[in-house]
């Protein structure tokens, strides 16, 4: 026009003409501050008293670094920083190592039992970590069954116990996410590797492992930041190798030395921090390493290859399943393994005053699923769709709890909400606090989930709204929620199991009154009660198996009614 | 701009009005003060190369994005600080966004339930809509079950459902396949005349803007290139963009001569339509299309007329696409669009010889753009 091309440099303002305020925005501000304010308080606010905190003394004087200078030179506690590294650098190699061929197998062999065998290796996700490590010492301790047959003493209280329960627990883990990486192949490299002449130990070394490097970095940062958060497994088998974990729930519970568990906590954020940031930049990666013309890749069907993965596969499974059958059997024997006949009366828990415990947990594990989909989901929602300044921060807190160790989060809640005079005190000591401590320690992964599944849908379904004159919370409701809801679903268990089977979050946070079923595993473990302490194991991964059950069916039954459009593209009644 | 824009009564402001819209993202200038009217009922395009600011142009007008600078007026009402559900507009988006988990009637509905309506109007404007867009029968089937075209009517029925006084269409064509694309033009456009809808198009496809608008706002890099009905912006583009953009066009690097009305094209002189005053010895550049290179007998006696070599003959169907080299030295390339009435005519081999005729009235002159691009 005229008016531009005489006046080709014209000066254009960075503000934008002003929107006038609609109801709409209104409510989207006010939820989206409600969500920060959430994050500030039970998040930000928590972890800064623990870095406060670590820079005062008993008294509340300010000190400086002095008690960083103490840790450091206490060799006894500096030792826990070594020893943390140690057994969780050397936990990733092993656990790394054993779940690639587990995933390789599942992935890229015919083998048969494929989907038994996936599901066995899950198995320890629905127990907590000291679950295993308690069945490590019922089959391999001073009194154990396997070292009283074989008369082979491995010794296992210390680093090599630590280690051996920690792959366990960890295996899962690392197994579902290199399963992951290894399905998303593209079968024209390999067709390509084949036409060049490549041989097999070529093809993999140039095709395999790099097409799956990102996967199995993830892996390993997810078991390093797993074992070096873990309180649970070195409590029970550490003895006196102390990690990191345990060393700030001594200093805490058994000194009560609140400054010192503050600095370790500080000090072990580090590390777990650190993994977790490399490991967003190594996932960011992944994304974009499967183009999308690729083509999937048909399994190899060499007989021999079968066998081999078959028996490596039905050996790392007979493990987990025989630890399971060693925790389900000494609770319903006398005693473990003098007496072994059969008898429930570990289950009525004596010595705990009965059910209240598993109870607990379960109406917790609840309340922290429905409240937990409910805050991730709803976050996620407003943080991707009410563009604001404040979002990109606002992402980045979200993301922040998966590096926080349950321990240095229950830490940081007994600093923030068991001070007196705080509005929030009264939170202290009840089943509330509990739930909000399992929200925020498991909220990133949920988080990016309900993130990942809003991206996917058509960005515009909100202007389309808009245009029609529909609000955005309608639209939410009868369009973004029911597309989501397999996500959701998913969402809501991951909560609950979690939930179920957490002990560091929540170990610092339980009160008289408001015991949970993991927490009662170990007080059952420390009393000599072992036989209790499996009792109770087996009713936390029931509970698990069942509700897992439960969801499968839920959601089978949830996309058949409320997907029924996904289906309608793979049905029978195409296009007319 | 040269061109002046139909005079619209006073007593009805346009439909849209646009005053001077800038906008930028951080240090990029998407658009540099757009000004321009749509009339009620007009169908508008905005054709641009992707990135020309066409789209944001469009989300401007709905409101999904906030120009820097600027003035959106819809029957004369500012609707600038408006927001998008206050602006009184149906929308079509290149992916449709159709509600996937709601049936065809459901998406239809969709805006009508939220104003309140008595379920029996909603239902009775719901089948009066998929009547208009012949998908009656397809009411309760979910948006994955339809095909392409299907989906793209549904999106349309969806928002002219709350019969809105102004019709946003972005791309709404280029997720289909070329012959769905082709009858869609014209449902749409035939659609568009019975409802009388003012309408704004974004694409980036000539072709389309050509056939269906009844102007067309030719954009480039954040500006309006030209404005005007589709016969004018092919047959008088204003621009060497335009001319390139919109159809095929020969465009021959010239020197302006000292005789006015006449250019130096290598050894050749040409002449070449009126033009403003263009100063001797300045470079320019002269623009015919293929279909207006006349070659055969009749060319020998015409103005302009030259002889060529046959380079390359390619066969297209409805015509014939010859490349022709103007036989001297630095003698230019051309391209010359044959009817097959006309080919019959003249025999053509590769590497014969053939006399060629530039109408004077059809070399169309363009000062070169600063940058020498």
């Amino acid at each position: 026009m005229a008016l531009v091309r005489a006046d080709g440099t014209l000066a254009i303002p960075d503000r934008l003409v002003g929107r006038r305020l609609d109801a709409e925005r209104v409510i989207g501000w006010i939820l989206l501050a409600a969500f920060a304010a959430w994050l500030y308080v039970f998040l930000v606010w928590p972890m800064a008293q623990v870095l406060w905190r670590s820079l005062l003394d008993n008294d509340g004087r300010f000190i400086g670094a002095a008690n960083y200078v103490r840790y450091f030179r206490t060799p006894a506690i500096a030792a826990s920083i070594t020893n943390s590294l140690t057994v969780s650098l050397i936990t990733m190699v092993i656990t790394v190592g054993l779940a690639f061929g587990y995933a390789y197998a599942l992935t890229r062999t015919r083998m048969p039992g494929r989907g038994l065998f996936r599901m066995l290796a899950t198995l320890p996700i629905f127990a907590p970590s000291l679950v295993s490590a308690i069945a490590f010492v019922y089959a391999f301790g001073n009194n154990g069954i396997v070292t009283r047959q074989t008369g082979i003493n491995l010794g296992i209280y210390g680093a090599k116990g630590i280690v051996m329960a920690e792959v366990f627990y960890c295996f899962p883990h690392a197994m579902l996410i290199l399963v992951a990486a290894l399905t998303a192949a593209d079968g024209r490299l390999y067709d390509a590797a084949a036409a060049l002449g490549a041989s097999r130990r070529k093809t993999f070394l140039t095709v395999t492992l790099p097409g799956v490097k990102y996967g199995l970095m993830s892996a390993c940062f997810v078991v390093f930041t797993l074992v070096i958060t873990d309180f649970g497994v070195p409590k029970v088998v550490g003895g006196k190798f102390s990690v990191m974990a345990t060393e700030i729930y001594n200093q805490v519970i058994g000194q009560q030395n609140f400054t010192m568990g503050a600095t370790v906590s500080v000090v072990l954020l580090v590390p777990a921090l650190l993994a977790c940031v490399v490991d967003r930049i190594v996932q960011r990666r992944q994304y974009a390493l499967v183009s999308s013309s690729a083509r999937p890749l048909e399994p190899g069907r060499s007989p021999w290859t079968q066998a081999l993965m078959l028996g490596y596969c039905g050996l790392i499974a007979s493990g987990i399943v025989g630890i399971y059958l060693i925790i389900v059997a000494s609770s319903l024997v006398h005693r473990w393994p003098y007496n072994l006949t059969l008898t429930l009366k570990h289950y009525r828990f004596d010595s705990i005053g009965g059910y209240t415990a598993i109870l607990n947990s379960l109406w917790v594990a609840t309340l922290t699923a429905v409240a937990g989909t409910l805050i991730t989901f709803a976050g996620a929602y407003l943080v991707e769709k009410c563009r604001t300044r404040a979002n990109g921060l606002l992402y980045m807190l979200s993301l922040m709890p998966v590096s926080v160790p349950g321990m240095v989060l229950g830490l940081a809640y007994i600093f923030a909400f068991n001070a007196p005079g705080s509005v929030l005190n009264r939170l202290y000591g009840t089943l509330a606090i509990l739930v909000v401590a399992n929200l925020v320690h498991y909220f990133t992964v949920p988080f990016l989930t309900a993130t990942t599944t809003l991206k996917q849908m058509d960005a515009e379904f909100e202007n389309v709204s808009a245009s029609l004159g529909v609000p955005f919370y309608r639209t939410f409701w009868r369009v973004t929620v029911p597309i989501a809801l397999p996500s959701i679903v998913g969402i809501s268990m991951y909560f609950f199991l979690n939930a179920m089977v957490t002990l560091s979050a929540v170990v610092f946070l339980v009160a008289p009154g408001t015991e949970m079923a993991a927490v009662a595993v170990l007080l059952l473990d420390d009393a000599g009660e072992s036989a209790q302490a499996t009792a109770m194991s087996v009713l936390i991964i029931g509970v698990g198996l069942l509700v897992r059950l439960v969801y499968w069916a839920l959601l089978r039954g949830v996309t058949r009614r409320t997907q029924a459009w996904t289906m309608a593209t793979s049905g029978g009644s195409g296009p007319a | 701009m040269g061109e002046a824009l139909p005079e619209v009564g006073a007593a009805r402001p346009p439909a849209v009005a646009l005053e001077g819209i800038a906008k930028t993202y951080g240090a990029v200038t998407a658009l540099r003060g757009v000004s321009l009217t749509v009339a009620e009922g007009e169908f508008v395009c905005f054709l641009g190369p992707s990135g020309c600011g066409k789209t944001t142009l469009l989300r401007i007008v709905a409101g999904l994005e906030q120009q820097n600078v600027g003035v959106v007026r819809m029957a004369g009402r500012d609707v600038s600080r408006l927001p998008p559900s206050r602006r009184n507009y149906g929308i079509v988006f290149q992916s449709y966004a159709l509600f996937p988990n709601l049936t065809v009637a459901r998406n239809v509905a969709y805006g009508l339930e939220a104003r309140r309506a008595a379920a029996r109007e909603v239902d009775a404007r719901v089948n009066e809509l998929l009547t208009l867009v012949d998908l009656s029968r397809h009411k309760q089937r979910y948006p994955a079950q339809l095909s392409g075209g299907e989906q793209q009517r549904v999106a349309l029925a969806r928002a002219l459902a709350p019969s809105p006084s102004l019709l946003l269409l972005d791309e709404p064509l280029s997720a289909l396949d070329a012959r769905v694309r082709l009858s869609l033009r014209h449902e749409m456009k035939a659609l568009q005349r019975r409802l009388g809808i003012t309408t704004i198009m974004v694409t980036h496809d000539q072709e389309e803007a050509l056939t269906m608008a009844d102007r067309i706002v030719v954009m480039n890099h954040g500006v309006v290139e030209q404005i005007g009905t589709p016969a004018r912006i092919y047959s008088e583009p204003s621009s060497l963009f335009v001319a390139r953009f919109v159809g095929a066009m020969n465009l021959l690097p010239a020197v302006a001569d000292a005789r006015p009305g006449w250019a130096r094209v290598g050894p050749l002189t040409l002449r070449h339509r009126p033009a403003p005053a263009t100063r001797p010895g300045e470079a320019i550049t002269l623009g015919i299309r293929p279909e207006e290179v006349r070659v055969g007998a009749a060319a020998r006696e015409a103005d302009n007329h030259l002889s060529a070599r046959v380079t390359s003959v390619q066969f297209q169907g409805a015509f014939t696409r010859l490349g022709l080299m103007v036989i001297g030295d630095g003698g230019p390339a051309l391209e010359c669009d044959l009817a097959a009435t006309a080919l019959a005519e003249v025999e053509i081999v590769e590497g014969a010889e053939l006399p060629v005729a530039l109408p004077a009235d059809a070399l169309r002159v363009f000062a070169p753009p600063p940058n020498g691009a």
